[in-house]
């Protein structure tokens, strides 16, 4: 069972429906309570930082997720929900995130390293770079296009966390993970077949659907 | 880098989806999930469902619409037409829907693209801009009511001030060139682009495949979008896309 963690700031019908089509059982829990037992949760998200950070603290899921991943139940963090995981972002000023990846989230500059202006957010289909083909939830994975839509990137110093990566302007982290916590920048249940192959891996391989 | 994206654009009625000519002149070409998923299939990168009922009827069948679609498919579309109130706005986006797209609503009440970014963030507001080209001003001036009611606003202007305010994304048609199948309005996006900085997708005036590598070619649009030729199959997106590639314009 997939426990949905539902903090008021997800697309969750999207990804839902995604489970759906894969078979997968899932419920949704607004309290930890709701959903304590589940063998993988999802962290999905869309939104502001600092909002979502103040809604998870709301709903109780702060603690929470550092215990599930102490414990190693696998988790996905997807878009929002990935930015989530890392140490700090600046979005609507400094705000501290979970800290479960090193790093922090940055505004796209917009601004190129010859002075050049590009345009933010990244969004549109952009080609994957993996870098760890070997981990479990690229099983089959080939370096697809996957759709983004973000104004605010992940910056880290610790590359062995890039699982992959896509080029706008700078080196976007795509997927990121580490042992069982694992995240994606795009939404995978919006990236045609590499998304849904993402999903599937995730559900069927790493918590073993 | 990104690739150039192939939006077909579905106009929703009563649940249906139509193309009016010019706005105007209107056919039923079908189911609108079942267009979706051939659209899918064929490789379009994002849809836009516009519904072109709600100003006049409910909008519950449109919702319905949206939770289908977004049930069934694994790519991103965005949802327009009536949309009015931050409440219209989180209600599309928690069916299922990826953007939304303001129009009217946006230039009768500017503050609805900064309430909705602010919520959702400006990645889900889509400005949707109608544009004609107004002889004494010597430039494009923008409609809204489904092109039927001339705004005070220079689409330049307007595009710069919707940015200001929160959109993430310009939907940008030419009403001269809309349903006449000669090209995009080249001048027009020009314009546009050369004042924001968000991305800017392409519409009206989509007639060939050719018209498509101009627009991508000659102006840099990040997406082009086309109902009619799509959906009475005068070209596919698959077709479409073979000729871009082909011809060294980076797609899916």
């Amino acid at each position: 069972m997939i426990g949905i963690i539902d903090y008021g700031m997800g697309n969750l019908f999207s990804v839902s429906k995604a489970l759906e089509r894969l078979k997968v059982p899932y419920i949704f829990g607004e309290r930890p309570a709701e959903i304590e037992n589940c063998d993988g949760y999802i962290l999905p998200g869309v939104g502001a930082f600092p909002d979502a950070m103040k809604a998870l603290e709301e709903h109780g899921f702060i603690p929470f997720i550092k215990e599930k991943v102490k414990a190693g139940v696998p988790i996905y963090g997807i878009c929002l929900g990935m930015q989530l995981l890392f140490e700090a972002s600046e979005e609507g000023g400094e705000t501290e995130g979970l800290g479960l990846f090193p790093g922090k989230i940055v505004r796209f500059p917009g601004v190129n390293e010859q002075g050049k202006s590009y345009k933010v957010p990244h969004m549109g289909w952009n080609k994957m770079n993996l870098l760890q083909p070997e981990e479990p939830l690229l099983s089959d994975v080939k370096e697809d296009y996957v759709y983004f839509v973000h104004s605010f990137v992940v910056q880290t110093s610790d590359p062995s966390i890039l699982y992959a990566t896509a080029d706008y302007h700078l080196e976007v982290p795509a997927i990121v993970g580490r042992n069982n916590l694992v995240a994606s920048q795009f939404h995978p249940e919006k990236s045609g077949r590499a998304g849904m192959q993402l999903l599937e891996n995730f559900c069927k391989v790493m918590v073993k659907q | 880098m990104l690739s150039k994206r192939i939006i077909p654009c579905l106009d929703v009625k009563e649940g249906r989806v139509v193309k009016g000519i010019q706005f105007v002149d209107i056919r039923d070409a079908g189911d609108p999930v079942e267009l979706a998923k051939v659209y899918d299939e064929q490789g379009a990168d994002e849809l836009v469902f516009l519904d072109i009922s709600a100003t006049h009827e409910g909008k519950k069948t449109m919702i319905d619409v949206v939770r289908s679609v977004a049930s069934e498919l694994a790519i991103p579309f965005t949802v327009g037409g009536g949309i009015r109130s931050l409440e219209d706005i989180k209600e599309t986006l928690r069916n299922g829907a990826d953007k939304v797209s303001l129009n009217s609503s946006a230039v009768n009440r500017p503050e609805l693209l900064t309430e909705g970014a602010d919520y959702f963030g400006s990645q889900c507001i889509v400005v949707a801009i109608d544009a004609r080209f107004d002889e004494e001003w010597g430039t494009w001036r923008v409609y809204t009511r489904g092109g039927r009611t001339p705004s005070e606003w220079k689409v330049t202007e307007w595009a710069e001030e919707a940015v200001r305010r929160g959109a993430g994304e310009i939907l940008l048609t030419s009403m001269n060139k809309d349903g006449e199948k000669t090209g995009f309005d080249l001048p027009l996006l020009e314009a546009v682009q050369d004042v924001v900085n968000v991305p800017v997708i392409a519409s009206g005036g989509a007639g060939s495949s050719e018209h498509f590598y101009d627009v991508f070619t000659e102006v840099d649009a990040d997406a082009a979008l086309a109902a009619s030729i799509f959906h009475y199959k005068e070209t596919s997106v698959a077709n479409v896309k073979a000729y871009l590639k082909e011809k060294g314009v980076i797609v899916r």
